[in-house]
């Protein structure tokens, strides 16, 4: 058995806790021969990584062009925007794991805390929603 | 998308509840800054999760809890101190917000009709973020709400009342009567006009005018412009680079002060006025248990909303909100007077327009006591919304032009005033002139809807609508407040994590039942309304950012 399509969740506004994630997305796609969506989520305001949704396209579709160098498919990327982010973060997912059409999914997700037990991490509920593997990177 | 072609967009054809982003957005001049949005916030992941702006949070949070404080154990104190602050500067300064309120009301005209009002917000090609339906219902529902339902009935009769009494002159030549400009005294018609006229002033272009100009230089320093959505943002042409240090935290702060001891104080007074209908209708005791539960109830209803979102959330309340607020509107209409309130509606219009440069002068006013007591009041009242309400409209406003924001903002919502409070408050001047009736003339102020009701048909059914209604429109203002607030105190930060607008959503009930509990909404109202003052010159200085942004935008 293979994974043909990875899905790779991008917070662009804290790339620094997104290596791990993203060297075990890699490695994955580079040992499936599969190829590599980065998905990434931003609001129409400006924010921390971009002034507009346009820019957030461009630095994310950068960042894929970058990270697919070394991949036998290469890369790509698929920005969304939302009207709300910090809320609709993991319906949008769910949906892009569709849209992507992504049979395993690798994200970065912080150790879980006291809050968890009644407000579930990202990495935590797209693991127990989604239909397809979740690699939740700790 | 190729594979040749890595990072292109991929082809969208699924059914997906975002849009994908559309191409680039058209040419807009994007403010460059050294500032990057988030750069005074602090942040953690892993014990508890949170990202706040460390000066702005810190200073507001320690701040609400002191005044919270201050207020309830120096009530006797401090309660004169403030409501004579207020009381001072709306009779002294009343000519300052009268003037500044008509530089809003012009201004806003004036883009409408000038060839600015084709910019758009978000950029030549941006797209509209919400339907007409939803967007129109978020403004209305955040902007005017509550009021709406206790002043509709008994501002207009008030009016009317003082109208017919005429002037009457103190001892000192002051005149003592409330009533608007001359008077109409002893003429029925002419105090009906006067007293409709006077209201919709009140509630037509000059509030709205306020939120349109705080709403529209968010909204322009944001979407055009790349600066985070915050008050601070639209001081950028005055203050430069400095905007970042302490005039802006300064800004930010007093904007989420205003905020909260706004929507607290309105929560505590709100929810007696509320229980006090329940009570009419039900029998509801009116107790201090009973006030808690509403509060409680309101904040968690509230608490649901923020924590759904903006779309599943806020907005939707909103539409609920606006299609119950229809259904009364529409009873009314139909069961009372109809023809009377068809033919009002453009009486009151041209009865608005005719005495609209009278009520609108800011000097040299006879009638000291309305132009002070009344209008300046609702200036200054206005004006201390407007932080939240202009940038909760900002927030939903991205892809309007500028003369679609300015029509929805100001022109569609006054028109609709207008119907609300000819419906209303026609009905009820109609019930004591016509029928006699003196029911709601001589019931208190949060009772007079209901008793008006009583005199229509299905009256049980109405006024459990009416009462529905109040509270909603509680919601509505509680939930966008704390979504508003959530972003001010995260730095302009929208994607900070959803714990946070639960803490201030909290905070609210929790400020609102301690200030009711142990005294103090009084004093607290008139704090925030107070802050109406620092705000004007904010909102003049926002008129300037306003043209000087506008005029670098493509058109």
């Amino acid at each position: 058995m293979s994974y043909t399509q990875i899905m790779l969740p991008i917070d662009l506004e804290h790339a620094d806790r997104m290596e791990k994630a993203i060297q075990t997305a890699l490695a994955l796609a580079v040992q499936f021969g599969a190829k590599l969506t980065l998905v990434g989520v931003t609001s129409e305001l400006p924010g921390v990584s971009a002034h507009n949704p346009a820019e957030f396209k461009e630095k994310l579709s950068a960042l894929a062009q970058r990270l697919g160098e070394g991949l036998p498919q290469g890369a790509q990327s698929r920005t969304y925007v939302a009207h709300d982010p910090s809320v609709q973060i993991d319906g949008i997912l769910l949906d892009a794991i569709k849209d992507v059409g992504a049979d395993l999914v690798v994200m970065a997700s912080h150790i879980p805390n006291v809050l968890n037990a009644i407000w579930p991490s990202h990495g935590g509920k797209m693991a127990s929603h989604a239909d397809v593997s979740v690699f939740v990177v700790r | 998308m190729t594979e040749k072609d890595p990072g292109a967009e991929t082809d969208l054809d699924t059914q997906s509840k975002v849009e994908p982003v559309p191409a680039p957005q058209g040419r807009t001049e994007i403010i460059e800054t050294d500032y990057e949005i988030g750069r005074d916030n602090l942040t953690s992941s892993w014990k508890l999760e949170f990202d706040i702006h460390q000066v702005v949070f810190t200073v507001s949070a320690l701040g609400v809890l002191a005044f919270t404080f201050f207020t309830m154990a120096f009530q006797e104190e401090l309660e004169p101190v403030f409501i004579g602050m207020r009381g001072w500067l709306t009779s002294n300064l009343d000519w300052f917000f009268l003037l500044s309120a008509n530089i809003f009301v012009l201004l806003s005209l004036f883009l409408i009709v000038s060839p600015l009002g084709k910019v758009r917000l978000g950029g030549p090609e941006a797209e509209p973020s919400f339907s007409y339906i939803g967007w129109f219902s978020m403004l209305f529902a955040a902007g005017m709400g509550i009021g709406l339902m206790f002043y509709g009935v008994s501002e207009p009769l008030s009016h009317f009342d003082s109208a017919m009494g005429g002037i009457s002159v103190g001892e000192d030549g002051i005149r003592t009567d409330w009533a608007p400009l001359g008077g109409a005294e002893g003429d029925v018609a002419e105090a009906t006009r006067l007293g409709m006229a006077a209201t919709i002033f009140h509630w037509g272009l000059h509030p709205w005018a306020i939120y349109a100009v705080v709403g529209l230089a968010l909204a322009l320093f944001s979407y055009n412009k790349g600066l985070p959505l915050t008050l601070r943002s639209c001081f950028y042409p005055i203050f430069g680079e400095r905007v970042w240090g302490w005039p802006g935290h300064i800004i930010d702060i007093l904007a989420i002060f205003s905020t909260i001891f706004g929507l607290a104080t309105s929560l505590g007074i709100g929810a007696q006025q509320s229980a006090a209908g329940l009570n009419f209708l039900f029998g509801f005791s009116t107790s201090n248990p009973m006030l808690i539960t509403l509060i409680l109830a309101i904040t968690a209803v509230a608490l649901v909303s923020v924590v759904a979102g903006l779309d599943a959330g806020v907005k939707r309340l909103s539409e609920i909100n606006m299609a119950l607020a229809a259904i009364l509107l529409f009873f009314i209409i139909a069961f009372g007077p109809t023809l009377e309130i068809v033919s009002g509606f453009f009486a009151n219009l041209l009865a608005y327009g005719e005495y609209l440069p009278a009520l609108s002068m800011p000097f040299e006013r006879e009638d000291a006591n309305f132009a002070s007591g009344w209008t300046a009041f609702y200036w200054a009242w206005w004006i201390s919304w407007s932080p939240f309400v202009g940038m909760f409209i900002a927030r939903v406003s991205r892809g309007r032009t500028v003369r679609e924001f300015l029509i929805a903002v100001l022109i569609v919502p006054t028109i609709l005033s207008v119907i609300w409070m000819t419906a209303m408050g026609g009905t009820a001047i109609s019930q004591l002139v016509n029928d006699g009736l003196t029911g709601v003339q001589d019931t208190a102020l949060e009772l007079k809807l209901f008793e008006m009701l009583t005199h229509l048909p299905l009256t049980g059914l109405t006024s459990f609508v009416g009462i529905i209604l109040v509270i909603v429109f509680f919601v509505t203002s509680s939930d966008s407040g704390s979504l508003v607030i959530d972003a001010v105190a995260a730095g302009g930060k929208v994607n900070a994590p959803t714990p946070q607008r639960v803490f201030w959503t909290i905070s609210e009930g929790l400020v609102a039942i301690a200030l009711l509990l142990g005294g103090g909404l009084a004093a607290s109202q008139a704090m925030a309304v107070s802050t109406g003052l620092p705000f004007t010159v904010v909102l003049l200085g926002a008129c300037y950012a306003i043209v000087h942004g506008l005029l670098k935008e493509a058109r």
